[in-house]
């Protein structure tokens, strides 16, 4: 099946997907059209608190769909800047629009995003 | 081959779900004249009106628009329904075992006698020192048990530097809960290669920061430990405790105790183990035991006895109350029937049967069982098919399908357990389930069920969006 595979952005091995925003310093986080796809519905998002601080690798949220349930990874270190509390209601939002509305955080970091994958790579790996 | 069907209403005439009972017919009924003020009383309820037999058919006929384990086979096994034994009933609704809870010891010592006897027959079966049956279900059982690990450590001053427990990937959700409520971090291990507990992991993360590992044996792939008393002694090696997850103990019963294997404190499923009704929905219980230097721990009160008299006894250090009273009377009082009936032999033989049913079903199908020797249940594949569609295919030939997409260790997993209680014949009748879903086509498995009186359910809408009182149903 095809999948979006935005060339917009970098991705990790583990199907997150990193985005820059309008604030320096200041990275988008979700989960790729493939990733969504795989877990089918998703019912529920857990997500970090605004302030908290994680390294990269680090399980920041756990996205439950009908199937299973998942952790998710920081591709990333930092500060959590913004979390999108719509998702809380509507976690469809997930599957609907992953690169989109469906965004899980924002995060404060000073990593850069060298060592992710390009949409291309990501694209030979799925 | 026989196939089991359910009642349905005819869905060319109507739309074949059973009405709500207020759905059917229903009156509003208006208060009358009070005294009391206005916010305390409401304006009026809608109430069904129904003759009995109208209500009795209604209830008959959700039982029959399902299937049950009074209906045919049903693997889902001791982990989540087995064959009650209806003398247990029998017992359970005698006039002598109708006594209040909390009536005066002096009053009750038939009863405390009853509880005694269970402690004492618990004890045994488990290799324990001592019992408590105050735990209202198997994960009260497993916290209770935790507390009892963490008032260890606090008692040897070591409350603050253990705040770990160790719990393998393959074990029940529950163990990974248990422990977090009880506010301990956990530490999940890794299997081998071939589904047991990886001992080179487990060394690596046993330390100083271990309160305890927790172990199902047989574990959820039906796989004995070989290795228990190597894993106990590693565990205790580093100041750790050994919990014993009782899910499968009914694999064990009358040829192996985990007190022998070293566990130190051990939860008991009597729903599992001893037929009585599951707690998921109604009173259950979850008795644990522990060993000699664990039971002044033990929740309050324990029923003690001199030889002429029982009394109620509060433990030293007791961690304090977890239930009402002792526990469920009524549902103690049938894992002790069931105890009492079967006695050394039938417990013995009940083991026995669990792993040969298992053994017997799976050397019958054709689906795939990649780990083995397995002991009560087992683990197939559904292969390219997704386990959760195989079962749905199973349940148009007739049957309950097993346990689906669990352990994950295990691609679609269709985790399998009959117990001891399916006779030759309903093994038969589940084998051949199992391979005629087998042989259907791809697309036939992907539209069942076509002959239950459910079809697929919207598990996302009811997951998403779940209506959890009658409040909701009507805005």
């Amino acid at each position: 099946m095809d999948h979006e595979i935005p060339t917009d952005r970098r991705y990790a091995e583990s199907h997150e997907w990193v985005h820059e925003t309008d604030a320096e310093g200041v990275l988008r986080i979700g989960i790729s059209d493939f990733a969504q796809d795989e877990l089918g519905d998703i019912v529920f998002a857990e997500l970090p608190r605004e302030g908290e601080t994680f390294d990269r690798g680090d399980q920041f949220a756990v996205v439950e769909s009908i199937k299973a349930v998942s952790d998710i990874y920081l591709p990333v270190s930092g500060t959590i800047e913004a979390v999108n509390e719509a998702i809380t209601d509507q976690p469809e939002l997930i599957n609907e629009d992953p690169h989109g509305d469906g965004w899980l955080v924002e995060i404060r970091t000073d990593d850069d995003v060298d060592h992710l994958l390009t949409a291309e790579e990501y694209e030979e790996q799925i | 081959m026989q196939r089991h069907r359910q009642t349905k209403w005819d869905e060319t005439t109507s739309e074949g779900h059973e009405p709500l009972l207020s759905e059917k017919d229903s009156t509003r009924h208006e208060p009358e004249d009070t005294y009391l003020p206005d916010d305390l009383t409401r304006d009026g309820i809608e109430l069904p009106s129904l003759s009995e037999p109208e209500l009795v058919r209604h209830y008959t006929r959700l039982s029959q628009m399902n299937y049950g384990i009074d209906d045919g086979p049903y693997p889902l096994g001791s982990c989540t329904m087995k064959y009650n034994p209806k003398f247990t009933e029998d017992i359970a609704g005698s006039t002598a075992a109708a006594i209040h809870p909390d009536r005066d010891p002096e009053l009750s010592q038939g009863a405390l006698q009853v509880y005694h006897e269970l402690q004492d027959y618990l004890s045994r079966i488990g290799g324990m020192d001592a019992v408590t049956l105050q735990p209202p279900a198997g994960a009260a059982g497993e916290l209770t048990g935790i507390l009892i690990a963490k008032a260890y450590h606090e008692h040897n001053g070591e409350g603050d530097e253990r705040e770990e427990i160790l719990v393998p990937a393959s074990a029940h959700g529950t163990n990974f809960a248990s422990a977090a409520m009880a506010g301990y971090d956990i530490v999940e291990l890794p299997a081998d290669d071939d589904g047991r507990v990886d001992l080179d992991a487990l060394t690596e993360a046993v330390g100083e920061t271990t309160a305890a590992l927790m172990l199902t044996n047989p574990n959820t792939l039906g796989l004995f430990e070989r290795d228990i008393e190597e894993i106990a002694d590693i565990v205790h090696d580093a100041g750790g405790l050994l919990y014993y997850d009782g899910a499968n103990l009914n694999a064990l019963l009358g040829r192996a105790r985990p007190g022998d294997m070293g566990f130190d404190v051990m939860h008991f499923n009597v729903h599992k183990t001893f037929a009585t009704p599951h707690g998921g929905g109604g009173p259950g219980a979850g008795p644990i035991g522990v060993r000699e230097g664990l039971e002044q721990f033990l929740p309050t009160p324990q029923v003690r006895t001199d030889g002429d008299e029982y009394t109620l006894v509060e433990p030293d250090e007791s961690i304090g109350k977890v239930h009402g009273s002792m526990g469920n009377w009524l549902v103690l009082l049938k894992a002790h029937a069931y105890i009492s009936r079967l006695g050394d032999d039938g417990l013995t033989d009940t083991s026995a049967k669990a792993v040969l049913n298992a053994n017997y079903l799976a050397e019958r199908i054709d689906l795939e069982v990649p780990f083995e020797p397995f002991h009560h249940e087992f683990v197939a594949s559904a292969g390219e098919t997704d386990a959760a569609d195989f079962a749905k295919a199973m349940l148009d030939n007739g049957v309950h399908p097993p346990t689906t997409k669990w352990p994950e260790i295990v691609d679609e997993a269709l985790m399998t357990e009959p117990t001891e209680a399916e006779s030759k014949r309903s093994l038969e009748q589940l084998a051949a389930a199992f391979n005629a879903v087998s042989d259907e086509d791809a697309d036939t498995i992907a539209d069942a069920p076509q002959t239950t009186a459910a079809k697929r359910i919207d598990q996302t809408t009811a997951a998403r969006d779940p209506t959890l009182s009658w409040q909701q149903l009507s805005e």
